[in-house]
Formats: C-alpha cells, structure tokens, sequence
C-alpha cells in the first residue's frame, strides 16, 4: 500500500510520526501557493476536477470538516460528506463494510473523523483509496497540527530551535500527539504544560520539556499552543473544576504580562472562553487564533494536491492562472 | 481398537519423579503399565507400537485456563471443538473458565459441560466455577455443589473480583473443598476501559493504557488474604514484573500462593500491538520487554508455577475492527508448545524438562487432577511431541474455531506428535 515515487507522502496521511522532517516541509511549501486561492473572488481552481472525496464524520465537528470540504471544492472536486448521523453507520454497520461500500464506488480519497484511536489506519489498511486522517481518537490530527505549523512559521520565519509549549489535557489530545512529533521533527523545541491527570504518564519518553506551572511554560515559550480542555474531563474525575482548572492553568493576559517575550497565541479551537485561555488572550494582539483557521484550508489543498500525485515544484503552476 | 500402546525408544521424561531417559513406555487398560530400559510385550497383537525415536514422551499437559465458550457463544467454540484443539495442542486434559453464557455457577451448569465433554472423546475437560453467581462480584456461587458435579476451582475470570470481602470470603469457603481460587487480578477502577499497556506505546497510539498497578494491586490482595485466610490463591495469567516479586514475596512467607503466566506473556511485548493489531489486544495486556524477561525468569526459577494458555476464542469479525472495540484474547491452545519451545527452550532460558513440568506437572499438582506424571499405574495422559520439528502457524489448520492469534505466519519450533488419553490416541500427526 505503499506509494510510488510519484506520490512523496506514499498512499495516506495518517499522522505526522511516521512521517519525515522533509515531507513535513513539503507539504508546509505547497501550501503556500494554495494561500493564494482562497484571497481570489473565484476560488476555485481545476486541480482536483473528476477526483471523487468522501468525507467520513463519524464525530461532531464544524471547523475541520468545513476546512476540508472548502479545500476540496476550491480544487474542484467532487465531495460527499458522510456523518454518522443519517447513514448506515447508525444503523450499527461496522467500519471494514462501511470501508468496503466507499471502495466500490470507486472513490478517490477519503478523509475520516472517528472516534476511536486508528480508526484511519483501519480504513486506509483496507482500501486502495488515499486516506486523510482528520483526527482518530487521541491518537493524531495531521493536517491541525500542519497549518499550526504553518501559522508558526508565517510569524516567525523559521521552525528550527523555536520554543513551543503545548498547554493542557495533553493526555486525550490528538492535536498535541501530532504537534509535538511534527514540531520535533522540523528542529522546534517542545514542551508541555498542565495537570499531572493530563499528561502521559509516559510523558518524558516523548523527550519534551514538562513544565508543572504554567508561569513557568510562559517564561520558557516563544509560542503556546492552548488546547481545548474538554468538559467530560471534569466528570471523568480528572481535574476538580473548571474555576480551578483556570486559576492554575488558565492562560491570562496578566500572566502573559509578566513574560520576557511577547507570546505567540495558537488554539486549535473550539475555544472555551474563561476556562483554558481568557478572551482578551484569545481576541488579543499575540492571538494568531484565526490565522490558523485560514492556514488549515491551504493546508489541506496541499495535502489533498499532493496525496492525489500532484507534483510539489507544479504547485504554482497548477493552482491555474493568475490572479483575477 | 488395540487395548494398549507400546511407546518405543522415546526420551520419557517426567519432572515429577525426575526421570529422563531413553527408553519405552507402555500403556494397558488405560493405565501406564511400566516405563523404563527395554520393554517386550511379543507377539501380542492388542498392542500398538508407536515408533517414538527423536520424540519427547512426557506425561499429558494440562491446561488450567482456556475459555469454551459453551454455552453462549457455541459460533467461536464449543466444548468439543475445543478439546479437539486442546487435543491437537498435545493438551489431555484443560480446565474451562466459568465466563459463558449463562455463567457456569451452578452444578446443573457444571454438568452439563461435564457431558459435553465426554462426547468430544478429545482431551478431558474440567469446568471451573464461578465464585459470585454470575460473575457479578456480589453473592457467592455453591461451591460445595458446583465441586460435586465435577468442578475443580472457582474463579471469576474475566471479571476481576472487586470486593476484598467477597475474595476473603471464598477463600475462607473454598478450603472445606479443597480448591483453588483463581484470579484474575485486575483493579477495575485503575483498568477502567484500557485497552492495552499504559506507558510509550499506549501514549503514541493514544490508545487508553492498563497500568501495572492494576495487576500488582490485586495481586498482592489476594496474597495477603490468602496469608489471612489459608485458602490457596491461584493467580492467573501474571503480566508484570511486579507480581512476579509479589509472588516471590508470599511464597517466601509460606502463604498458598500458585501462579500462572501464558505463553503470549513470555514471548511477546505492547510492541506487537503497533499498527492497531488487534490480535494483540488482550487483558492482562502484552507489556515490556523487562516484564516479558522477568516472567521468563520466574518461570525458570519457579515463581511461576504454570503455564496456562487463556485460550480465548473470537469470531474473525470482532477482531476486525476499531482497536478499542475489539474483544480481548487469542486462541493459545494449538501453540502453546510450539511458542513456548521457541521462546524459552530453543533459548536456553529453560530446559525441556521444566517446560514438562509447568505445562503437566504442576498444573496436575495445583488443581489435584489426575495425571501429571507417568508413574506405574498412573492414568495413561501421554503427550509426544518433537521439540525440534519446525512449522508455520496457519490459522485456518486450527481445529479451534477461533482464529485471532499474533502468531500466523511464523515459523516456530516444537511439535506435537501424538496426544493419548487413557491410553488412546486422540490426536496424531499421522492420522
């Protein structure tokens, strides 16, 4: 199942550990002409026409699958989207037949959302289609944690030796699984901060920095990258209360007041305001916050340009003519 | 049918009264008749000669945890299937956990598996109970009943036993009856829905991790309430290398303390289960590279009292899915030989003979089952096999139903011959 020397990210994109410093740059490159589209009046470029996509939800989510429904169309592609709401899924058919099904109507690639963790391997294991994994379980979410990538390089110009700390429930995230791998790998220093029940227990044999208090991960940082605690964690008896949860982990403009730097502000949203980051963090002049969503729509042209065989140096030249 | 079976020119070795050498056995009427040098029976014509140069004769395994699945789910195994697998596994005699469906909790339930198991005419089958009425940790099950239709020890394997009061308890009932105890050591608010070992593997895979303390913590409960008590605790399928020096410790104290490790628990570690391989997936999870090493070590050493398989049966399309939804266990009965020969005997972590004794010895020991040994006038249970023959594992030969193994495809190393209960033949190579 493996590509050919045409296809540089083999079949798939199931997350960024397997992949290499030089594949993850290449898809940050591509990306840069596809910025361009989404500013034209006509957004909208032959790339992809006659390529069929399904997109496969079998979570909730808006931002993700709007991101890559619009990356898709923008490169003119035909698309379903499927979410386990209304389809079969729901009628208690299992992943390999909902597999099996997608495949015999010829498709060209899919991009899944699941719940459980390899869900996208599961499904990219058993059918010839390229698969994008657009987050399973808590294991990785590529494409966020490329246009995360992606919007820290707008800013700074460079990755190599910048200092990242990711914040919060590290344990269930996806998004922090696959930023800390793709930030290693392209020379970033990473750390992470939060509440001991949130983090790996193995944490230190991701060989990032830890930090246990938040002034801490704020005097070491250029950038943090604030994850979304999620509201179950509470029930799930992992931190005592969210009130808490923002006094000791809360990222507020009066802790970012007293760092050496200015910091950069990422998350991957949906945002809970007053609880993991404080609205005058998140609507202030370091939050980058909406950056990243308008990254993650070129992100994904790239991703979908080069799973489909597209050649990196044609990148420009494919995106169709010039600007209207 | 020839009444007896004249095993010729074999290794016999039988840990149990430290025997190892070359020379015939013979079985009459069932019983082992003489072992030992040179043994002539004439011209009788009522004897089969069974050719065993190169081969191990060795007295019957015996193994003391395997899932049948009947009644319940009689689609992935059923008692005859499974003593057919066991048979083919060089097994003659296997002990059925109580987890079917219904629980086997009762003697009419302990009954009916005795029978269907005398129509399998495979290996013996002995029905384990269960301590709580259906499994469900509260009341305890007739001990004294379930014993007297055939059951030989209790145990809610599968479910871990959360209260202390309800283990101290059988442990405390058990002994008018002179069983075991089996558990399946698993502390259920810390297990909580993991689905593999907690530590690098479970964190990358971002799969929900079972630390060791789940095990250890239970593990050294029950030592302490057997030592409380003076029940015999057996505990079940060790992972760690924690419980192994828990063990050590109350072994050390005198307590009645018996352990089991599985073959997939000295051979294999949580990096089989990259790339969400579900027959990977089993509870106690596969661990480290230093557990693997010190299981293989307690087994040398004797911490560990037996090898049991857990064979643990599953129709192909549960396995066939998401990692977190997929059942836990794999079918061990026709590779326990082979993958323990492999593992710990072609690497000289044990010798032939201890394999012998923690695969029949000891188990017939532990749970005071017949056989165990091929002493004269002992029941004649005789496993053949050939611990340098090689092979590959193809699931689809399995006599079990089940299919879910880690090891197809590999070539490994150890053979069953022939596999004899009461002096018949149940199961041989050629035929």
């Amino acid at each position: 199942m493996s590509g050919s020397a045409a296809a540089p990210l083999g079949k798939d994109l199931l997350g960024l550990e397997p992949l290499t410093a030089e594949q993850i740059t290449l898809i940050l490159d591509t990306a840069e002409p596809f910025k361009e589209i989404s500013e034209r009046v006509i957004k909208k470029v032959p790339t992809l026409r006659g390529a069929t996509i399904v997109n496969l939800f079998f979570e909730a989510s808006t931002r993700t699958r709007v991101s890559f429904e619009f990356a898709e169309k923008r490169l003119s592609a035909d698309t379903v989207n499927v979410t386990s709401s209304g389809s079969s899924v729901q009628k208690g058919e299992t992943l390999v037949d909902t597999a099996r099904n997608l495949e015999a109507m010829r498709i060209d690639m899919v991009v899944i959302r699941h719940g459980a963790s390899g869900a996208a391997q599961f499904l990219a294991d058993r059918i010839e289609s390229n698969v994008i994994n657009a987050g399973d379980g808590t294991h990785e979410h590529p494409t966020q944690a490329l246009l995360d990538l992606l919007t820290l390089r707008d800013h700074f110009k460079r990755l190599d030796g910048l200092k990242v700390c990711i914040v919060g429930d590290v344990l269930h995230s996806r998004v922090a699984r696959s930023n800390i791998w793709g930030l290693k790998k392209v020379g970033a220093e990473v750390a992470v901060c939060g509440p001991r029940s949130l983090l790996p227990n193995a944490i230190d044999e991701f060989e990032v920095e830890v930090f246990d208090r938040i002034d801490d991960a704020i005097a070491w940082a250029d950038a943090l990258n604030i994850l979304r605690l999620q509201l179950e964690r509470m029930q799930g008896g992992y931190i005592p209360s969210l009130r808490e949860y923002n006094r000791v982990f809360g990222v507020s403009s009066e802790r970012l007041e007293r760092a050496p730097r200015d910091l950069l502000i990422l998350h991957p949203g949906p945002m809970n305001r007053g609880v993991e980051i404080d609205s005058d963090v998140a609507d202030g002049p370091f939050s980058v916050i909406l950056d990243q969503v308008t990254n993650g729509v070129a992100i994904r042209m790239a991703v979908l340009y080069l799973l489909s065989g597209g050649k990196p140096e044609l990148a420009e030249v494919a995106k169709g003519g010039g600007s209207r | 049918m020839k009444s007896g079976m004249l095993l010729q020119g074999g290794r016999i070795l039988d840990p149990s009264q430290k025997l190892d050498e070359a020379g015939d056995v013979l079985l009459l009427g069932g019983k082992v008749e003489s072992l030992g040098g040179r043994i002539d029976v004439g011209a009788r014509d009522d004897v089969e000669i069974v050719d065993c140069a190169g081969l191990v004769v060795a007295p019957g395994f015996i193994d003391v945890h395997c899932h049948l699945r009947e009644p319940g789910r009689e689609d992935v195994e059923t008692i005859v299937t499974g003593a057919c697998a066991a048979a083919a596994g060089g097994f003659t005699a296997v002990c059925a956990m109580p987890n079917t469906d219904p629980v086997t909790d009762n003697q009419a339930a302990v009954g009916f598996i005795i029978r269907q198991a005398a129509r399998a005419q495979a290996a013996r089958v002995y029905p384990i109970g269960a301590i709580s009425l259906g499994q469900r940790g509260e009341a305890l099950a007739e001990f004294g009943e379930m014993v007297g239709a055939g059951a030989v020890a209790v145990s809610d394997d599968g479910k871990p036993v959360a209260s202390a009061h309800l283990m101290r308890t059988a442990l405390e009932y058990a002994r008018t009856f002179g069983i075991p105890v089996a558990d399946h050591c698993e502390e259920p608010t810390l297990a909580n829905g993991g689905a593999m070992n907690e530590g690098i593997v479970s964190a990358r895979l971002g799969l929900k991790g079972v630390p060791s303390e789940a095990e250890e913590i239970m593990a050294i409960r029950d030592i302490l309430l057997a030592r409380r008590t003076g029940g015999h605790i057996h505990l079940c399928h060790m992972s760690t290398r924690g419980s192994v020096e828990l063990i050590q410790w109350g072994k050390e104290r005198g307590i009645s303390v018996t352990a089991e490790v599985c073959p997939h628990h000295l051979s294999l570690t949580e990096d089989a289960v990259e790339g969400y391989n579900t027959n990977a997936k089993m509870n106690p999870p596969l661990r480290t590279a230093a557990d693997v090493e010190a299981l293989q070590k307690a087994v040398r050493d004797g911490t560990i009292d037996v090898i049991a398989t857990d064979h643990a049966p599953h129709h192909y399309d549960e396995k066939e899915r998401e990692f977190a939804d997929a059942p836990n266990g794999i079918v061990g009965l026709e590779t326990a030989l082979a993958v323990n020969i492999t593992w710990l005997v072609a690497r000289d972590i044990i010798d032939v003979a201890t394999l012998v004794d923690k695969m029949s010895c000891a188990p017939a020991r532990i749970f005071h089952l017949p056989g165990g040994n091929l002493r004269r006038g002992s029941v004649a249970d005789v496993t053949i096999f050939d611990p340098d023959a090689e092979w590959t594992v193809d699931p689809a030969r399995f006599r079990s139903k089940g299919r879910n193994t880690p090891y197809a495809g590999q070539r490994l190393r150890g053979r069953v011959h022939r596999t004899i209960v009461d002096g018949r033949a149940i199961y041989s190579t050629n035929g």
